[in-house]
């Protein structure tokens, strides 16, 4: 079985206007350990060093990192860094790409005294309005253009996200974190955040369920050009429920199904569960933080940071020998 | 016979609805007994005199209210409470029933709230839809898998009743969030049972306090206090609630601390009240905020009410909630039709009292039936968070009632169709001499509390009253006609209030103890902000008075004026490039334009706002005095005479306040810091001040030194010292080391060296921030350079001392702030290396 081990360095540094004497940050960024996934080693570097650290499980099952400052300080640098173990998933079973897209909907609808499986009912808390995903009839519409009557369920999620990436242009100068999803509907542009919660939005609309997902993925540098430091950035897709096998995921944005550059943070409902870094501080004044990004699979692991003298220095882990071996 | 008749006297042209039930039960076999002793009473006196009654009452409320007024902001349009002179009278039997129907749902609700936090087998099992979980903001995801701290998720609950026209009790509506009214029950109590004293004790009528007593209890000894002794407050969204003036009222009748969410902290997992004698660790939060608030860390980000961290702390289980945080949830209508069987599942028993009948459009035949039944019904949203108001069917046609139909079409999930009840009626006092009593639609409140030995539920509740007769309808809103509520005892009890009848040494001692850090915070930038106005008003007006002056030496001291403001911060520095404004605008927009940072108007703002946080410390002349302080600003004054005269007027009132500052408010652990704010400005302000000529060069300096003893306000100590126009080392001598003059720097540090130590002893703080190391310093500046012509470098070196006097101010500031406002650390690691 093939298997491919990446890097991943994600910095993100805020220097705040004013000085802050309190601040609670929560940080979703430890990559999530999945049949096809291994997370084999972390480090989470945190300047200045926070009063108390401690980790917890959200709701969803996603590690939290939450911190606390009671001390002055004009900065905040997050330094979390990672290498990681890709495996393909699992594709789904013959019979389960057969399964019309009703049926899976009518099986996540409440009967009085019927009972739902596990899964299922962990499903139904990705079906409902969330607080950046609406469910609106201009949503189920716009599905229905590929979810035709009677046809399976993975073969209609497929041409979603199919249509989405056609009709949608990507634009980062089209939309922020907080602009609305049905901006972006509207405008029929956005960036990765967009299609995805506009995907979900069409797959709830019409009675599936859908998570967003949180991660990376591996970018390919232009022709002749040289992978560079820092230029990536957090990638976000979708998961639709589909019974008897799980959780297919589908990224609208490259229109392909994820396989081995997409790399798991997390899930949740929508971008506001999973939030690599969430904060309320006291003092602060006004700042944006300044995030790098770097995805390196380990072959070129050497060749990006071997000749770096600013970063090399800085490593803190380098690969496991575990990593090493293809058993 | 004769007592017979006066009943039926009191009684003539009462005329309740005749298919709606009548809680006094009047045409049947007249008055119930439990009605009989008021009516006796009200039969007793005149139509006249019952009048006066009435009046009593709501003079009552507003005096009580006048009290509570004290708290608001000034453009509050806090309405007026209404109770009406008639209690509403239930009897022994039927509240007993009553009673016991409302713990058995209060111990259902709390279930419920188990099961969704924890195992969902509800949701497993199909007997309750996870939309209704899930698919409402209500459902607090951060909170699954929380395990309460004291067991349980409800601590006081509330229902809503009314009354059918068979006599059988509804439930409309269930408040397990934060539900009020408990409060104002309890003063309608204490202003009913003075106005009938006497059928209040021949009844007899069952006293609240137990039921307060016992919430009270039960919260300190259900909390993770261990071995520490308890402390609970009562966190408020603050003055601008609609039931703020409850939360003030219960908060004191309880005898809790009353917080904010920034008076509280989170440290390690733990709440603490932050206090000016530190951190106190806080055991249970008596909530009156909502779930969504409670939390920005973990909940929602925008609030800016709650406690960052505080779910932290609940999931360490070191704090008790009252309510749980995310018990908001079972706030729906949507549920109702699925208690019953929830009931047999959960507590093995039919529930007894049952809830109106509702239809959840979330299941396709409900839908069907809500639309086609449509007239019959009044359709409500699903969940309180949809902020939506209750449709009724048979006042919607045509294209209103098609887009109806439409968006539960759309949107199923989110309407409940349910039965319009007919509400029962009970008399209400109407004062006219032919007609003394109307019959109104009541509705019903009742409260529970959960202690240790299980539920207890309020004898009595708020009954509220339909604006008029023949409306079917109570509003839901706060305010409107309320009445109270007795419940027949079964034998006599002693009344016991947990007002303290009389004050005890003990309460005497208890003046310095736990003052909110809020409280000292205001107070220390009340202080800051009237100094700095003051000084920032003689400045302009300095400025204003020698905007005309032609002279080279006029021009040098109009320059200095400008200088020292831009270092105020009142006026802003041109940049290189930027061709700057005329400096006549500029002044005019810095006396009146609050958008202005520095500007008089928005110094005066921030001023108000710091009071209005310690509304309740200053007399109502204080008051008075800082609410007149910015009116000469509107309209604002378009010249510099008309602008000299507005300064005048303002400064005038920055005089007062800096007398009330001294002599009216009362010299405790918090007043300190509202002198240490004023020592600290000026000091800081004399130092910009002195500054401005010492960094001058010769000409300009001599020609600053006459506005500056002017700003500084030291023109009459240096006249009366020195007898002629000014010269460089007399009015150094002057604003600097004459510790004898007010406004001298030395003055303020030898001030400050006593005030540092006193704040120190009232907070308890080992090591108070001090400037000693500045007085030292000014105490070795030799005076004798300052006699030559060329003074320049003295005037240099002496700039130089002052600025780093003003830093050790801003220092000693910060440290204030941390020390004893925020609770945290200085800390110079943390500045990031570059």
């Amino acid at each position: 079985m093939t298997f491919v081990h990446y890097h991943v360095r994600h910095e993100t540094l805020y220097e705040y206007g004013q000085v802050v004497g309190e601040s609670h940050h929560l940080l979703r960024l430890t990559p999530r350990a999945l049949p096809w996934q291994k997370n084999l080693e972390h480090h989470l570097a945190i300047a200045p060093e926070p009063s108390v650290q401690r980790t917890f499980l959200d709701s969803f099952g996603n590690r939290i990192t939450a911190i606390h400052f009671t001390a002055d300080h004009d900065y905040l640098k997050i330094t979390s860094e990672f290498w990681v173990e890709l495996r393909d998933r699992p594709k789904p079973s013959v019979d389960a790409t057969k399964v019309a897209w009703e049926s899976v909907r009518d099986s996540l609808r409440y009967r009085a005294d019927r009972k739902f499986s596990p899964e299922h009912l962990e499903a139904t808390a990705f079906r409902f309005v969330s607080p950046n995903v609406p469910i609106d009839s201009r949503y189920a519409a716009y599905a229905r253009e590929s979810f035709l009557p009677g046809r399976p369920l993975i073969e209609a999620a497929d041409a979603l996200m199919k249509q989405i990436h056609r009709d949608f242009s990507f634009d980062p100068s089209a939309t922020e974190t907080f602009t609305p999803v049905e901006e972006a509907f509207q405008a029929r542009r956005g960036v990765c955040q967009d299609f995805s919660h506009i995907m979900i939005a069409c797959l709830r609309s019409i009675g599936l369920a859908a998570r967003y997902m949180s991660g990376y993925i591996l970018t390919h540098p232009p022709e002749g050009k040289k992978r560079l430091v820092g230029a990536d950035a957090t990638h976000a897709w979708v998961a639709v429920f589909v019974p008897e096998y799980g959780w297919l995921e589908l990224d609208p944005t490259n229109a392909l199904w994820p396989g081995l550059e997409h790399i798991t943070l997390g899930w949740g409902r929508d971008f506001s569960d999973i939030t690599p870094m969430r904060g309320v501080l006291l003092g602060g004044g006004e700042h944006e933080p300044e995030i790098a990004v770097t995805v390196v699979p380990e072959e070129e692991f050497a060749s990006l940071y071997g000749d770096g003298e600013t970063y090399l220095d800085h490593l803190s882990i380098s690969p496991p020998s575990s990593a090493m071996d293809p058993g | 016979m004769a007592k017979q008749h006066a009943v039926t006297d009191i009684l003539r042209q009462y005329d309740p609805v005749p298919d709606r039930f009548d809680e006094l039960g009047y045409k049947g076999s007249g008055p119930k007994p439990h009605w009989r002793p008021l009516l006796q009473q009200l039969n007793l006196e005149s139509v006249d005199g019952l009048n006066q009654r009435a009046q009593a009452v709501a003079d009552a409320i507003a005096e009580d209210g006048v009290t509570y007024n004290v708290y608001e902001d000034p453009r509050g349009d806090a309405r007026p409470w209404e109770v009406d002179l008639l209690p509403l009278v239930l009897g022994a039997e039927e509240w007993r029933w009553l009673s016991s129907a409302v713990i058995q749902r209060a111990e259902l609700l709390d279930r419920v709230l188990a099961d969704l936090y924890g195992s969902q087998r509800l949701l497993k099992e199909g007997l309750l839809p996870p939309a209704l979980v899930y698919g409402q903001a209500g459902f607090q995801w951060p909170c699954q898998g929380i395990q309460p701290a004291g067991g349980r998720f409800l601590h006081l609950y509330a229902l809503d009743l009314a009354r059918a026209p068979d006599g059988g009790w509804w439930v409309m509506a269930d408040r397990t969030q934060a539900p009020s009214g408990a409060g104002y029950a309890l003063q309608n109590r204490l202003v009913i049972s003075r106005a009938f004293p006497a059928p209040f004790h021949n009844l007899p009528v069952t006293n609240l306090s137990d039921f307060f007593q016992g919430f009270q209890n039960s919260l300190a000894s259900m909390s993770p206090a261990g071995t520490e002794s308890p402390l609970c407050v009562l966190l408020t969204p603050g003055r601008f609630n609609e039931t703020y003036f409850e939360h003030v009222f219960l908060a004191r009748y309880l005898g809790l601390p009353l917080v904010e969410g920034r008076d509280l902290t989170v440290r390690d997992d733990t709440v603490y009240l932050k206090t000016l004698q530190g951190l106190r660790r806080v055991h249970a939060i008596y909530r009156r905020l909502d779930d969504g608030f409670c939390d920005p860390l973990e909940l929602r980000a925008d609030s800016v009410l709650g406690i960052p961290g505080l779910l932290g702390a609940v999931r360490a289980g070191k704090v008790l909630m009252a309510n749980a945080l995310g018990s908001g949830v079972l706030e729906s209508a949507a549920l109702f039709g699925f208690l019953p069987q929830i009931s047999k599942k959960l507590l093995g028993s039919s529930l007894a009292m049952p809830s109106v009948a509702s239809w959840w459009c979330g299941e396709k035949p409900a839908l069907d039936y809500v639309i086609e039944h449509l007239d019959e019904l009044v359709v409500k949203p699903a969940f309180a968070s949809m902020r939506m108001e209750p449709v009724f069917g048979y006042q919607v046609k045509g294209a209103e009632r098609d887009a109806l139909i439409r968006k539960m079409h759309a949107h199923p999930h989110a309407f409940v169709g349910q039965e319009l009840v007919h509400l029962s009626q009970a008399p209400v006092w109407q004062g006219d001499r032919n007609r003394p009593l109307a019959a109104r639609s009541i509705g019903l409140r009742l409260f529970a509390a959960a202690t240790p030995s299980g539920w207890q539920v309020m004898p009595g509740g708020l009954t509220r009253v339909a604006v008029d007769e023949g409306v079917e309808v109570i509003s839901m809103q706060r305010g409107g006609l309320s009445k109270d509520t007795w419940v027949k005892a079964r034998y006599t009890t002693h009344s016991k209030s947990l007002i303290k009848k009389r004050l005890q040494v003990s309460d005497l001692l208890e003046g310095e103890r736990d003052t909110p850090s809020r409280v000292g915070e205001n107070l220390f930038w009340m202080g800051r902000h009237s100094e700095r106005a003051e000084a920032t008003a003689r400045l302009l007006r300095a400025a204003f008075n020698r905007l005309s002056g032609h002279d080279q030496a006029g021009e040098y001291a109009l320059h200095g004026l400008q200088t020292a403001a831009e270092q105020f911060g009142t006026l802003r520095e041109a940049e290189p490039d930027e061709v700057p404004e005329p400096l006549p605008e500029m002044l005019l927009k810095a006396v009146s334009d609050p958008e202005l940072p520095g500007s008089i108007a928005s110094i005066l703002q921030a001023l108000l706002l710091n009071a209005s946080q310690v509304r309740d410390r200053l007399s109502s002349d204080n008051w008075h005095t800082l609410n007149r302080v910015g009116k000469p600003l509107t309209p604002p004054p378009a010249t510099p005479d008309q602008s000299i005269r507005a300064l005048n007027l303002v400064l005038l009132d920055c005089i007062s306040l800096a007398g009330f500052a001294m002599d009216d408010i009362t010299r405790d652990a918090s007043w300190v810091f509202l002198v240490i704010g004023r020592r600290l400005e000026r000091l800081a302000n004399l130092c910009t001040l002195i500054c401005v000529p010492l960094f001058s060069d010769r000409f300009s300096r001599n020609a600053m030194l006459e506005w500056l003893l002017e700003v500084a306000n030291s023109e009459v100590t240096y006249r009366t010292r020195y007898r002629r126009t000014p010269e460089i080392l007399g009015v150094l001598h002057t604003l600097v080391m004459d510790a004898s003059n007010p406004h001298s720097v030395m003055f303020q540090i030898r001030q400050l060296q006593k005030d540092l130590p006193e704040m120190g002893r009232k907070t308890g703080q080992l090591f108070p921030p001090d400037l000693g190391e500045c007085m030292e310093r000014l105490k070795a500046v030799d005076m004798h350079p300052f006699e030559c012509k060329d003074t320049d470098e003295p005037c240099e070196a002496l700039g130089k001392l002052l600025e780093d006097v003003r830093s050790e101010v801003y220092r000693v500031s910060d440290e204030i702030q941390r020390q004893c406002f925020i609770h945290t650390r200085f800390s110079n690691r943390s500045v990031k290396p570059h």
